[in-house]
């Protein structure tokens, strides 16, 4: 069975220890500017919305690659980068719909969510208040669907 | 290493960055953030320093947690020598600010001199540079954040400023990082402007900046950490639900909530104004005002309160700069702009702290300091004439009037933003002013709560509840059950709870974790860190350290044992109503035990032996 990031904005309070998380995990730092998962903060709404890399099934990336450097791994379903043999060309970036692949100047490379191989996402661990989790990857909406069945009302006395 | 070990020393009078090595040596006496920068302080400053001198300095400072997956680790310290109280100001601040000082590479920053213009800094990892404000000058916290976001292109700045209130030297000015997290206390953003200083910009981006010394034991620790974080009630439960205002109620049943000016100890309309109303719908618009809470770096506590106003209520009708959301009240604000002055309306309190936050000054001093103005109107000291409007107790026209004139110095907001002390010696009635070293009390009666009068009487940046938390022991039974009204073993815990807090005020930590968390949680964190021995009675040993540095301080700016004091409200008169009748502060009793268990003479002053221990 594979699995996906979930991301719940509801429950984000904004802490960063994903983006920490994922920058230990990758660089050995706690330095959120190297982090795969970002957190945005709408102040004026009052909302915090982690995002990153939904590794899509045709990936956009993937396709853009001229070398070939992003490959999925079949095992989490991830696409993963190829560090050595990534050129840097920024091609993907571009052509990424929802911009969650980035170049990182220090290595001449690009860098993207890879669900972080068989041990687990990082900032899924590290997250405290369940608003990033780590599901079946076919039912990502199940959540939603437990809400909205716990409003229909069956109970006859009130139909 | 969790140290970057690099100091970054702007001369604002040459216009100078440098780059220098940190004194490892220090570190290892002070560990960092508030013990670490007012180390460099008193090496480097005149403790007679007129606060506003260009001699005067100002220096941001990390901890070696900061900026790491510690739950909270994110706190930065402003130190400097204080204008509201002329004692040593240390001010911390959490959000997102500090962290990314480190990740750019420094633990420190130390302003020196004045700066012959408005400038800011502008820190982009190892490179530092002096920047041209004249366009900023006179903008509010919040579009300075902004301006200097767009002006670079780079919405990940990280800033930390001024607002009108630190450029026109509101004595209890504070210096507000991510829009409504300050440095608050003691106007340090007062000294800021004092140096035509606007701003402090940072990005931080380097991955090589700092090293975990002990990356397992550091994670072992930090995991177990947040574990008893998440399961503790106060932690896991009231803070993240109801912010600090959980304590709105509590502290008012208790009888301990002071109440315009102190003169009462119980305000009849506290739940109104409490961490529960927050929660409840308003029959304006159907909402609740507070939205979410938020974090600071790396929290996982998360008690921020995100509020949205009322867009109806009078206060912001036409203003659509306040109808977002935004930084909403803590239990200080909430208390000082409401009980100290008598005023229930939430939407009320909830605008004026938006004001604190824009403008950038300390809602505590301020709403204390309009609290003393509203007895002195009462007495009849105080005029309408001199006021421009009616002044009684319970006002909410009047706070919110006084809050739009503190931030812009215009009419009577020059007198208020003067500070209580100020205030009520110019009218004639120092007895009125309710602080401490020329400092604000915060939101606990020091006759309700007996080691609280004692933790105001001595602590180094005058009156304040960050300093030695009292409240634990005598309210929530942290770390055990102590009555409010007793004395014995108040001065013992309380050296210990300052003696913690200083080592927790250095690490990078936030406080808040102390509910929670003991020397044995914290010590591995420290020492997962940090390369050397880390044990816990060297921490207990730095924090005590500490203590004794700032003391040191304020004997040699002036201060005496007369200075440990309370106002004679609270030795003479009787709590009127609630558990603690008939109480008044039993200081007389307990001050002399704490000089003797700190070590000191009878005249409050480190004897030569204590000096001698502590390496001071």
């Amino acid at each position: 069975m594979q699995k996906s990031l979930h991301l719940d904005p509801n429950k984000c309070t904004g802490c960063l220890q994903c983006e920490m998380a994922c920058a230990w995990e990758n660089h050995r730092s706690f330095t959120t500017a190297k982090s795969r998962i970002k957190v945005f903060a709408f102040h004026h709404e009052g909302r915090f919305v982690p995002y990153t890399c939904t590794q899509c099934d045709e990936a956009w990336c993937v396709l853009a690659c001229p070398v070939d450097a992003i490959r999925l791994d079949p095992a989490t379903g991830a696409k993963i980068v190829l560090e050595p043999t990534c050129v840097g060309c920024k091609v993907c970036t571009i052509a990424c719909p929802f911009g969650t692949i980035n170049y990182v100047a220090s290595t001449g490379k690009v860098q993207k969510c890879d669900l972080c191989g068989d041990h687990g996402p990082a900032c899924e661990k590290a997250c405290p208040t369940g608003a990033i989790t780590y599901v079946d990857a076919d039912w990502t909406g199940l959540g939603k669907m437990r809400q909205w069945a716990g409003k229909t009302d069956t109970n006859p006395a009130t139909v | 290493m969790a140290w970057t070990k690099n100091v970054l020393r702007v001369n604002l009078a040459a216009g100078t960055c440098m780059q220098e090595p940190l004194n490892m040596d220090w570190a290892r006496d002070y560990l960092g953030q508030r013990g670490l920068g007012t180390k460099y302080f008193l090496a480097e400053v005149d403790p007679k320093v007129d606060p506003f001198a260009p001699e005067n300095k100002l220096i941001f400072v990390t901890g070696p947690l900061t900026g790491t997956m510690a739950a909270t680790g994110g706190r930065y310290s402003v130190v400097t020598k204080g204008p509201l109280t002329g004692a040593i100001a240390c001010s911390n601040s959490g959000g997102y600010f500090g962290a990314e000082l480190k990740f750019a590479g420094w633990d420190m920053v130390i302003f020196e001199g004045t700066a012959p213009k408005p400038v800011y800094l502008l820190i982009t990892d190892g490179k530092a540079e002096l920047v041209d404000a004249a366009h900023l000058w006179g903008k509010t916290v919040w579009e300075t954040e902004e301006t200097i976001k767009k002006q670079h292109q780079d919405p990940q700045i990280r800033v930390a400023s001024i607002g009108h209130a630190g450029e026109i030297g509101v004595l209890y000015a504070g210096i507000v990082n991510d829009l409504h997290r300050a440095a608050g206390r003691s106007g340090v953003g007062a000294v800021m402007g004092s140096k035509n200083l606007k701003a402090v910009a940072v990005r931080g981006t380097r991955t090589d900046a700092y090293q975990i010394a002990n990356p397992d034991a550091f994670f072992t620790a930090v995991d177990a950490g947040k574990k008893a974080l998440a399961a503790n009630g106060v932690t896991g439960q009231g803070l993240p639900t109801y912010g600090t205002q959980v304590l709105m109620n509590v502290i008012n049943e208790l009888g301990a909530l002071p109440t315009r000016n102190h003169r009462d100890v119980q305000f009849e309309s506290a739940q109104a104004i409490s961490g529960e109303a927050m929660h409840e719908k308003r029959p304006t618009d159907g909402k609740a005002n507070l939205v979410t809470n938020g974090a600071c770096f790396g929290c996982t506590i998360a008690c921020g309160r995100i509020s949205r106003m009322d867009p109806g209520h009078f206060t912001i009708k036409d203003k659509p700069q306040y109808q977002g959301a935004s930084g909403g009240l803590e239990y200080e604000a909430a208390w000082a702009l409401g009980a100290a002055n008598g005023v229930s309306d939430l939407e009320a309190l909830t605008y004026a702290n938006f004001l604190c936050n824009e403008h950038g000054f300390d809602p505590i001093s301020f709403g204390a300091t309009v609290g003393a103005a509203m007895e002195l109107y009462d007495l009849g000291i105080l005029t309408k004439e001199e006021v421009g409007f009616e002044l009684p107790f319970g006002s909410t026209e009047a706070v919110v009037k006084l809050a739009e004139l503190t931030a812009t110095g215009e009419g009577f907001g020059k007198v208020i933003g003067l500070g209580s002390k100020r205030l009520c010696a110019k009218y004639g009635r120092p007895e009125l002013s309710m602080t401490v070293k020329g400092q604000e009390f915060p939101a606990y009666d020091g006759r309700g709560l007996q080691g609280m009068g004692l933790a105001y009487a001595t602590s180094n940046r005058g009156a304040c509840h960050l300093r030695g938390y009292m409240v634990s022991p005598e309210v929530l039974g942290i770390p055990i059950k102590m009555e409010p009204q007793a004395t014995e073993g108040k001065p013992a815990m309380l050296k210990a709870f300052q003696d913690l807090t200083a080592v927790v005020d250095s690490s990078g930590l936030c406080l808040f974790t102390t509910f929670a968390w003991g020397l044995s949680d914290i010590q591995p964190q420290i020492q997962g860190a940090c390369e050397g021995d880390w044990s816990e009675d060297r921490l207990l040993l730095v924090g005590e350290r500490i203590w004794n540095l700032e003391r040191e301080f304020n004997l040699a700016a002036g201060l005496t044992a007369k200075d440990d004091n309370l106002p004679p409200r609270l030795m003479k008169e009787p709590a009127k109503t609630g558990p603690q009748k008939g109480a008044v502060s039993k200081l007389d009793v307990m001050l002399p035990e704490y000089y003797q268990l700190r070590g000191w003479t009878p005249e409050g002053v480190p004897t030569a032996e204590t000096r001698t221990r502590l390496g001071v």
